[in-house]
C-alpha cells in the first residue's frame, strides 16, 4: 500500500486530470450557480461517452451516477482496473446499445474523478480546495449535466437514467427541465432522503472526521490521508446497500480462512473480512471530503419542498414519461417511496409505468443482474423510441 | 382482484386475429386519441388494441407484478395498483375513459369504484360477466352448486370473483349513482352482439357478458 502522501497526491492527480475521460472547462463567463447562494467558476465536467449523436441530435441518453460511482459506467476503471458499474446494462446488445443511443455520463459536481470538487484544485490558490470547496446540491449537480448538454449542443434528452443517488438526479432533471427530458428512468430512488438515511450518511461523516488524519478537513494540503474513516464510512454505507438476506445467503456465520473463533477482534467471520475489504479498496480511489459533499447533497434532495411542499406540483404538466423502478428487498429506498413519486406523477397526470422488482439482493439489486429490471428498461426505452421517432412505429 | 390474466386462460371467444370480442367492442366504444385509463389491464392487450386500433394515450392499474412488468417491458405506461384503493390518488377529469374490463365483478366495493371511474374520467367503459346468463342460473336451480362456465371457471372456495352481478343489477347500480348510460351491448356466448332491440330481461338471460358505455349525467 502507498503512504499517506503519495496516495493524497494520487487523489488530486485524477480530481484535475481523469484518465480515459473528455473534459468540458467553463470558464469565467459561464459560472455554475449554486443553490448555496455562491457561483462556482471557473469549473470543469470530467464525462464518457459511449456510441454516435444522431444528425437531429435526439438520441442522447444520460447516464447519472450513485454516491460512489463516476464516468466510467460501461469501461475498464483506470484506478481499480475493474469493467464499468453498469456494464450489465449498457453496451453492445443490452437494453441501452450505443449503436442507437449517445450515452453521456458525467461525473458529478462535488464528485473526485475530475469534476471540480473538493479535491480539485482551486484555481485562485493553485492548491486542493478541502473544505473550501462550497457545499453543492442534487440540483447544483443536474444545472452543471445541463451546461455540459448545452456544451454539447443538444437540446434535449432522449432519456435520463439512474439509480440511487443517480435515481434523485434523474427526477431532479424530470423536475428542473421538463422539456428537456423526453424519458426519465429513475430506479431505487426516493424525491427525498428519509431521516433514517440523513442518520447513516451522518455516521459515515463522523467516521470521516473523527479520524485524526482528517485533519479539519485540510490533509490534502498536510500529506494526510483520512483512509481508516473513510473505509469504515464505506463499510457502514455498504451494509446499507445489502439485506439481511443476501449478507446471509453470502456468508452466514462461515469463519474466514479458519476453523474456530480466535477470541480476538481479528476478522473471524467472512462477512467482517468482505467489509475490511470493501472499506480497504474505496479509499484508494474516493476522497474523504468528496464523501462529504456527496453524501450532505443526498440529504438536502427534498423536491417536494422545492415545489412548496406539494410533489405533484413539482412535476406539473410534465411532458416527460417516466419508468418507475424498485426492488423488493431495498430498505434504503424502499418501494414505498417509490410508490410516493408514482401517486405524486399520477397526480400530475404523468405518463408513468412502475414496477417493483422481487430481489433479496437490496438496495445493491440495481447495479446487478437482474434480467427482470433489464427487461423492463429494455422495453420502456423501445416504447419511447417508437414515440420519439427514433425507431419505426410498429 | 382477478387479473386480466385470469380472465385469459378462461375460455373466451376471439376474432379470427385472435384478438377477443370483449376487448375488441370495448375499444369500438372508445374515441381516437382519447386519453384512457384501465383499471386491472392484466398484462395489456387491452392497451394495445387502443394503441393499435384508436391511437389512444393510455395507462394502466394492474394488481398482479407479473402482468405490470410485462405491461412496461412491452412499452405500457401501467403501474402497480389496486382499484380499490388507488383510484383515489387520481385527480377530477384526468382522462377521458376510464375501462375496467372484467374486473368490476373482483373489486371490493365496485360503486365506490365506479364512481371514482366517473369522477376521474368523463366516461366509463365496464364489461363484467353476467350473473343472469341462463347457464348460470340452470347450474344453480337443477344442480344446486355455484355456477362454473367458460368464463367463470373457479370454484366457489378459490374464486377471486367476490361481487358476481347481473346486467340487471348493473342498471340498478348506475340508476343508483345516477349515471348515464351511453350505450350497453351483451354478447353471447360466442361473441355475438345480442339485437339491440331486444328488451332487458332477454338479455339478462342470453348475454353471457355485459359492456357499458356510461358518462356523468351532469
Amino acid at each position: 500500500m502507498v503512504d499517506n502522501q503519495t496516495a493524497s497526491d494520487l487523489i488530486v492527480r485524477d480530481a484535475d486530470h481523469p484518465r480515459d475521460a473528455l473534459i468540458a472547462t467553463f470558464g469565467a463567463d459561464k459560472p455554475l450557480k449554486l443553490d448555496a447562494g455562491v457561483s462556482l467558476s471557473p469549473f470543469q465536467i470530467a464525462y464518457t461517452t459511449y456510441g454516435t449523436l444522431n444528425a437531429d441530435k435526439s438520441n442522447a441518453i444520460m447516464v447519472c451516477h450513485a454516491l460512489t460511482g463516476d464516468q466510467y459506467v460501461a469501461q475498464v476503471h483506470p484506478v481499480t482496473k475493474k469493467n464499468g458499474w453498469w456494464e450489465t446494462l449498457i453496451g453492445p446488445g443490452k437494453p441501452i446499445d450505443p449503436a442507437r443511443y449517445f450515452v453521456i455520463c458525467p461525473n458529478v459536481i462535488g464528485g473526485c474523478m475530475g469534476s471540480s470538487g473538493p479535491a480539485s484544485t482551486n484555481p485562485k490558490t493553485g492548491k486542493p480546495w478541502g473544505l473550501e470547496f462550497p457545499v453543492v446540491t442534487i440540483r447544483d449537480m443536474v444545472r452543471a449535466q445541463a451546461m455540459l448538454l448545452d456544451h454539447l449542443g443538444i437540446d434535449t434528452l432522449f432519456a435520463v437514467v439512474g439509480g440511487s443517488m443517480g435515481g434523485m438526479q434523474v427526477l431532479q432533471w424530470a423536475a428542473s427541465y421538463p422539456e428537456r427530458v423526453f424519458a426519465a428512468v429513475p430506479i431505487a430512488c426516493a424525491t427525498r432522503h428519509s431521516a433514517q438515511n440523513i442518520a447513516f450518511h451522518e455516521v459515515g461523516r463522523q467516521a470521516i472526521m473523527a479520524d485524526p488524519e482528517w485533519r479539519g478537513g485540510r490533509y490534502h494540503l498536510e500529506g494526510a490521508n483520512p483512509r481508516r474513516g473513510l473505509a469504515v464510512a464505506r463499510m457502514g454505507a455498504h451494509i446499507t446497500y445489502l439485506s439481511d438476506a443476501a449478507l446471509h445467503r453470502k456468508f452466514g456465520r462461515k469463519f474466514q480462512d479458519r476453523e474456530n473463533p480466535t477470541f480476538s477482534f481479528d476478522a473471524d467471520f467472512e462477512v467482517e473480512s468482505y467489509l475490511r475489504h470493501q472499506g480497504i479498496t474505496f479509499v484508494e480511489r474516493f476522497d474523504a471530503n468528496s464523501y462529504l459533499y456527496l453524501t450532505r447533497a443526498m440529504d438536502y434532495f427534498d423536491l417536494a419542498a422545492d415545489a412548496g411542499g406539494a410533489l405533484a406540483n413539482a412535476f406539473k404538466g410534465t411532458p416527460t414519461r417516466f419508468c418507475v423502478i424498485s426492488f423488493t428487498s431495498d430498505w434504503l429506498f424502499p418501494t414505498s417511496e417509490s410508490r410516493a413519486t408514482v401517486h405524486a406523477l399520477n397526480a400530475a397526470s404523468a405518463r408513468v409505468s412502475f414496477a417493483e422488482i422481487v430481489t433479496d439482493k437490496g438496495h445493491d439489486a440495481f447495479l446487478l443482474d437482474e434480467p427482470e429490471m433489464f427487461g423492463i428498461v429494455r422495453g420502456f426505452l423501445e416504447g419511447a423510441s417508437r414515440a420519439r421517432g427514433l425507431t419505426a412505429k410498429k | 382482484m382477478a387479473t386480466m390474466t385470469d380472465f385469459n386462460a378462461a375460455k373466451i371467444a376471439r376474432t379470427a386475429g385472435g384478438t377477443r370480442v370483449d376487448l375488441v367492442l370495448v375499444s369500438q366504444m372508445v374515441a381516437r386519441g382519447a386519453k384512457v385509463l384501465d383499471v386491472g389491464c392484466g398484462d395489456g392487450e387491452l392497451l394495445h388494441l387502443l394503441g393499435e386500433s384508436r391511437d389512444v394515450d393510455g395507462r394502466g392499474i394492474e394488481l398482479s407484478r407479473e402482468g405490470v412488468n410485462e405491461c412496461v417491458a412491452k412499452g405500457l405506461a401501467v403501474i402497480q395498483g389496486d382499484a380499490d384503493t388507488d383510484l383515489g390518488d387520481y385527480p377530477d377529469d384526468a382522462f377521458d375513459y376510464v375501462i375496467l374490463s372484467q374486473t368490476l365483478q373482483a373489486t371490493r366495493h365496485p360503486r365506490v369504484v365506479l364512481e371514482h371511474m366517473l369522477r376521474i374520467g368523463r366516461h366509463a367503459v365496464v364489461s363484467f360477466p353476467n350473473f343472469g346468463h341462463w347457464t348460470v342460473r340452470l347450474q344453480l336451480l337443477f344442480a344446486g352448486h355455484m355456477p362454473q362456465t367458460d368464463i367463470l371457471p373457479y370454484s366457489w372456495y378459490d374464486t377471486p370473483n367476490i361481487h358476481h352481478c347481473t346486467i340487471k343489477d348493473f342498471v340498478q347500480l348506475c340508476n343508483a349513482i345516477d349515471v348515464k348510460i351511453e350505450k350497453a351491448v351483451a354478447l353471447n356466448a360466442w361473441g355475438s352482439p345480442l339485437r339491440l332491440s331486444a328488451p332487458w330481461w332477454f338479455w339478462n338471460l342470453f348475454g353471457e357478458q355485459g359492456v357499458f358505455l356510461l358518462s356523468r349525467k351532469n
